[in-house]
């Protein structure tokens, strides 16, 4: 496991980088926080014995979701809403009482079981997990043996995804009406 | 200070991270962003996949995060493409405005 300073350390990136994307005017700077919290919890899953994972997140996450992102606010242009009323101090109070109120609840909660030390998982140190084999050889061999059938169903969804892309984005050249 | 970290901090970090993803739900009104708070959230559960994984010795939550990252990819594509369509139609993104299943 991870020492307990550099744990706080990227802790304390991670959650900033979240709040940095959450309060920033513009939606590039977010997708940039995105991520900067995207590698921190790469390096994570890295402490956690998760190599493969971890790789995935960089490059999946962090190379082609969030280029994705970058790409649809450039060609929109809508770095910033186009009303003047910035989004967060709009007109639905309700949103932000109905926030704060998730957040003490959540906050409590997680505090509350910390504190108790409850949850019937936590205070033991991990000992299961020290003799983990987790390389990418093992992952698979998990994967195509026990997984086989979500796997190719996860085929089938991304199909899905495909065509849903392609229909959506589809317009006809003439007559200037969507598809 | 403790001497070493526990499952338990981890499921704090998680925590943290996802009230913060369901803040940037709740708050913000451009689309993309709530779009981002969604990948956020979905992140923190991840992260508490692998932990688990770690804590209980058992590859299944790494598998299952790669799924979870599998669905996540789709899901993004699928609302950019659906964020296109409709900013070329109604030319905003603000999802306040966005109050007709026939735009």
């Amino acid at each position: 496991m991870i020492h307990p300073i550099p744990f706080i350390l990227l802790a304390a990136v991670a959650v900033a980088a979240a709040l940095g994307m959450l309060l920033s005017h513009n939606a590039v700077h977010s997708a940039l926080y995105l991520v900067l919290n995207f590698i921190t919890v790469a390096i994570f899953y890295l402490a956690l014995n998760a190599p493969f994972i971890a790789m995935v997140q960089i490059t999946v996450y962090a190379g082609a979701i969030v280029v994705l992102f970058l790409f649809v606010i450039m060609l929109l242009g809508a770095e910033r809403l186009r009303s003047a009323a910035d989004d967060v101090r709009g007109p639905e109070r309700l949103h932000r009482y109905t926030a704060l109120a998730l957040a003490l609840v959540l906050i409590g909660v997680v505090g509350y079981l910390l504190f108790q030390g409850g949850l019937g998982v936590g205070g033991t140190a991990a000992t299961a997990g020290a003799a983990l084999d987790a390389s990418p050889q093992a992952l698979g061999m998990e994967l195509f043996q026990s997984y086989v059938l979500p796997f190719q169903v996860t085929g089938v969804l991304l199909l899905a995804a495909i065509a849903g892309v392609v229909i959506f984005g589809h317009t006809k050249k003439r007559g200037g009406e969507n598809a | 200070m403790p001497s070493a970290v526990t499952i338990n901090w981890y499921i704090a970090l998680s925590g943290i991270l996802f009230v913060i993803g369901a803040l940037g739900v709740l708050l913000r009104r451009n689309a993309i962003i709530l779009f981002m708070s969604v990948e956020l959230m979905l992140n923190s559960a991840n992260l508490l996949f692998v932990a688990f994984a770690r804590h209980l010795g058992d590859l299944d939550g790494q598998v299952l995060v790669f799924f979870v990252i599998t669905v996540a990819a789709a899901e993004v594509a699928v609302g950019l493409a659906l964020i296109v369509a409709i900013f070329r139609t109604k030319k905003s993104i603000n999802i306040d405005e966005i109050n007709l299943l026939k735009g």
